[in-house]
């Protein structure tokens, strides 16, 4: 029961237009029970009716304005999530099955002028206790422990960040996108540079997404109405491509000098995908099969993709 | 007498021949009677001189005695005669005395008689050569009387060695004078003479003593082979790298502006001094020197030069930068971009003549190291065309590109001004000028050696891609600055509670202002470019409910949520079929596309701002008109007008599906409000 609660909820935003004031709120909705894995259905039997979500509870945060991010945290039990409202990050409790939220946490952000929030992820290392942010062109990391901040990133882009992830293999990196049409790669413990600048696109990057496994594939989806496709090999977790295991090492010495001698991959844009005809504002990784993704452009299109065999073969082998 | 005809003589002139016979025949006798008083006289003289043979001998005997004597009296009066040659001074005498006595005092020195001569001979002797000796120490007396004193020590019998010792070391004396006299010119204070003093002292100083030390020492000491010439050329060696070094310090000194005439003259007489002691002393490599310190010389004011050009085009920029920001003044319009670009320009060639001029000189057929093979070849082509002009534009287009890569994308420091002026410099340059350059670099250097050389085509490439890149961080800046416009516009305002519009809003208006300011700026340097002929065909218009430029709905706007989901399918397809707008184009060189990509960039910011926000029915009503009034002052600047249309009636479709209300305005109405704003 409980597993089925982590694998079926999720969270969504929704607008509430109402006495000619629009407020971004939050809440946690539970997945119909029909589409779990496991279930009988075909899912595209056009007969079966239009499935509807159940509201569980709100992230009732009206004191603190518009949320503009909310995420789950990675591992663990799903019963905490944090929302990015306004100048405010909220940590959640949810108790008692989902269905109330107890404010765990707060932090908000001090300077001039009207700080906000644009984006938000959360570590999946150091046993989940790190969170990133971005407002404006600042990125800040917080200890979610103590509600503090760890790290600054002061003018990580030169305009808006839209975006952030962190590498799933490496602990300390990070990736953000932004509105001056590049994606940067930080090393959180020395923030004055970005380890990598990537300006594929040209215009602003609304998506940036690491291979939940690979972590030396990014995708980037920008309004320029492309998805590019990127093999970040150097600093990757494997940048010098997958290494002899000691099993093999009988088998394989004589190629051994040979594949000593081969230069270490260069970093190179795999593909970069047109199907979009308007702009891309989201892409994302399959959470089943690590070489599909896909993309979602404005004019509701949703583009399903693989990366090319080639490469799979070349990152397995 | 011709024989033959005798009978015929005879027989005509018998009395001549009687007389004939009888002369011949007086002859006769008279050579009988010859020819005894010779042989009398014979005897007779064969008589005396056995009588006088006697006589003969012992006279012979006398005067060999005589001889002898005389020259035993001259050695017994040698020491004497030495000594008042000595007091008296007359060395030469002295020594011709003693070297004709040598020989003989050391065949006859067992004799004591002689022993004694000898011995008082040698203690004179000796005391000679201490005074000759003495006397060339203390020099003074000049070099010819120097010379004599060395030619009597050698006939005297002294060792070479010594004296070609002592010789040169009193040579070094006089020439370490003049070293040191010309240190002491360098010295900070006295005012330094100029660079030409200087050489001309040096060489004539210095170099004539030099000169002067070498051929007497070559004279003198030509008998000790190459161990003598090997010590001259040791102490030339030493003594002139001493004087080299001098001369480059005070070469050293030499800032000097751009005018190299002093410098060359002097250089030049410096080398033709050397040229001559180079003959002399071919061993000692001074010559060699001489050149290498020269080349030096020229390769330091290449490299003066390029500096030079470059602080120059910096200066220009600076001075460009003043201007752009001087307050304008009432009534008085400031300079205009294409009268600074010119200036600019100007003053860029008119500083690479100069320098192409003042290193000329370096070559000049009248100066003396012009044909050595540095300055024929590498000179030419390494040092001025690579070095300097090559190297000067390079430099350019790097400072150029520098102002691409400032940080802060922030606008920054740079003023957009500067990027165009910059990026239509370049293009002139890639099409004209640096060939022109080049070309007037090869005229007057003539390339004689076979280094390579950068090709002309090289260096325009060069200097297109920097105005491209210019143009395009131009492009960058200008959009950055109209989209944060419209992105604060969209951004700030509450768009559920706005009041019906009556008017355009004052950001569009000033977005068209800029907009039409930027034109002008750009069409100042650029041409003007090709635009596509407007096409009044309304089949190529969209088919958004909400296109302004459509003169009616075709599709009755109704409000149920599936409407605007047909339209939006609609308008779906339709961009199917249109182009897809790149937003980043490369940009050409021409005024059109350069407002084209400006445009492009705010219109797209725009539409992203305006699907982030949701609209009531009159914020919605608002956008149209914004975009309406956009689409009327726009079109007009861009390659294709389309494209505005296209942009224009996206923002509109998208603030539509962001109103939960949306009641779009008529379009008359729409068109009287934009006309009356």
């Amino acid at each position: 029961m409980f597993l089925r609660l982590a694998l079926s909820t999720l969270v969504l935003q929704e607008t509430d237009a109402s006495d000619s004031k629009v407020l971004t709120c939050a809440a946690v909705w539970r997945m119909p029970k029909e589409l779990e894995p496991g279930s009988h259905e075909s899912p595209d039997d056009s007969s079966s009716p239009a499935h509807t979500l159940e509201l569980l509870c709100h992230l009732d945060d009206t004191a603190h304005g518009s949320v503009a991010c909310v995420v789950w945290e990675p591992t663990g039990d799903g019963r905490r999530v944090i929302s990015l409202a306004d100048s405010h990050i909220l940590l959640w409790d949810l108790q008692e099955s989902s269905s109330q939220a107890v404010l765990a946490g707060s932090a908000s952000l001090e300077g001039k002028g009207q700080l906000k929030f644009t984006a938000g992820r959360w570590s999946p290392h150091h046993t989940c206790t790190q969170v990133a942010t971005a407002n404006d062109t600042t990125i800040r990391g917080w200890d979610t422990r103590s509600m503090s901040q760890i790290y600054c990133i002061e003018n990580a882009h030169g305009q808006l960040v839209r975006d952030l992830d962190f590498n799933p293999n490496k602990q300390y990196y990070l990736a953000s996108c932004g509105d001056d049409c590049k994606v940067k790669f930080w090393d959180t413990r020395n923030v004055t540079e970005p380890v990598k600048t990537l300006e594929e696109h040209s215009h602003w990057v609304w998506s940036v997404r690491y291979n939940h496994s690979h972590d030396q594939l990014v995708l980037t989806g920008s309004s320029d109405s492309r998805v590019i496709l990127s093999n970040m090999v150097s600093i990757s977790s494997e940048p010098f491509g997958h290494l002899v295991d000691d099993d093999d090492l009988s088998d394989q010495e004589e190629r051994r000098p040979e594949e000593k001698s081969q230069e270490p991959p260069q970093d190179s844009v795999i593909a970069t995908y047109e199907e979009h005809e308007d702009s891309v504002y989201a892409v994302d990784w399959s959470s089943a099969d690590p070489w599909l993704f896909a993309s979602l452009s404005y004019d509701g299109r949703l583009v399903i993709n693989r990366v090319p065999r080639a490469l799979k073969y070349h990152i397995l082998l | 007498m011709n024989f033959t005809n005798r009978t015929g003589l005879c027989s005509q002139h018998p009395d001549t021949i009687r007389k004939m016979k009888n002369d011949f025949r007086k002859m006769e006798d008279e050579m009988d009677r010859l020819a005894t008083n010779m042989a009398v006289i014979t005897d007779f003289s064969a008589r005396i001189s056995a009588t006088l043979q006697d006589r003969h001998e012992r006279i012979t005997k006398l005067a060999g005695v005589h001889a002898l004597l005389r020259k035993l009296q001259f050695l017994f009066e040698l020491p004497s005669r030495l000594t008042k040659c000595v007091e008296l001074g007359a060395y030469g005498q002295a020594v011709r005395y003693q070297g004709r006595a040598r020989a003989v005092l050391q065949q006859y020195q067992h004799l004591p008689s002689f022993r004694a001569i000898q011995d008082d001979c040698q203690v004179i002797t000796a005391r000679l050569a201490q005074q000759l000796r003495q006397r060339f120490r203390e020099g003074g007396s000049g070099a010819p009387e120097q010379a004599e004193c060395v030619e009597l020590l050698l006939a005297l019998g002294e060792p070479a060695e010594e004296l070609c010792e002592e010789f040169l070391a009193h040579a070094r004396g006089r020439l370490e004078a003049e070293l040191r006299s010309l240190e002491a010119e360098l010295g900070p204070s006295p005012p330094a003479p100029d660079v030409l003093e200087f050489t001309d002292r040096g060489g004539s100083g210095f170099v004539g003593g030099l000169c002067q030390v070498a051929s007497a020492y070559q004279e003198l000491f030509a008998a000790q082979g190459p161990a003598g010439a090997e010590k001259l050329a040791a102490f030339a060696r030493e003594l002139g790298g001493r004087y080299f070094a001098l001369v480059e310090r005070r070469l050293a000194q030499e800032q000097g502006g751009g005018d190299n005439s002093l410098l060359v003259r002097a250089l030049d007489r410096f080398h033709r001094r050397l040229r001559a002691p180079g003959a002399l002393l071919a061993a000692a490599g001074l010559a060699e020197a001489a050149t290498e310190i020269v080349e030096r010389v020229a390769r330091e004011r290449l490299g003066h030069h390029l500096q030079g050009l470059r602080s120059a085009f910096l200066g220009c920029l600076t001075d460009v930068r003043q201007a752009l920001a001087a307050p304008r003044l009432a009534g008085k319009e400031g300079p205009g971009l294409a009268e600074l670009l010119a200036n600019v320009a100007s003053s860029i060639l008119s500083h690479i003549k100069a320098s192409l001029a003042a290193v000329h000189l370096f070559t000049a057929k009248e100066v003396s190291f012009s044909n050595k093979p540095y300055f024929r070849g590498e000179f030419c082509s390494q040092g001025v065309r690579e070095g300097l002009i090559v190297g000067f534009i390079r430099s350019m287009c790097q400072t150029a590109q520098s102002f691409c890569d400032s940080p802060g994308e922030k606008g920054g420091a740079t003023p957009p001004a500067l990027l165009l002026l910059l990026s239509r410099l370049c293009l002139d340059y890639e099409t004209a000028t640096i060939s022109y350059i080049l070309t007037l670099t090869d005229e007057q250097f003539l390339v004689q050696d076979q280094s390579p050389v950068t090709p002309v085509s090289t260096l325009c490439a060069e200097a297109r891609e920097t105005a491209r890149r210019l143009l395009t961080h131009y492009v960058k800046v200008q959009g950055l600055v109209i989209s944060q416009m419209l992105r604060k516009s969209v951004e700030t305002r509450d768009w559920l509670s706005t009041l019906e519009p009556r008017n355009v809003r004052a950001v569009m208006k000033r977005v068209v202002e800029d907009t039409t300011a930027i034109d002008v700026q750009v069409g100042l340097l650029y041409e003007e470019g090709v635009r596509k002929a407007q096409s009044s065909d309304s089949s190529k218009r969209t088919f958004s409910v909400y296109s302004s430029s459509r003169q009616q709905g075709r599709y009755a706007p109704s409000y149920t949520p599936s409407a605007p989901m047909d339209t939006n399918l609609l308008s779906n397809i339709q961009k199917l079929f249109s182009e897809r707008i790149d937003v980043f184009s490369p940009v050409e060189f021409n005024k059109v596309s350069v407002l084209t990509g400006i445009i492009k960039i705010s219109l797209k910011t725009l539409l992203e701002c305006v699907r982030l926000r949701t609209f009531g029915r009159f914020g919605l009503q608002q956008v149209q008109v914004d975009c309406h009034f956009l689409q009327l002052y726009l079109w007009r600047f861009v390659a294709d007008e389309e494209l505005v249309h296209l942009l224009l009636d996206e923002v509109v479709a998208s603030a539509a599906l962001r109103c939960p209300d949306p009641v779009p305005m008529e379009p008359s109405v729409v068109e009287v409000i934009c006309e009356r704003g």
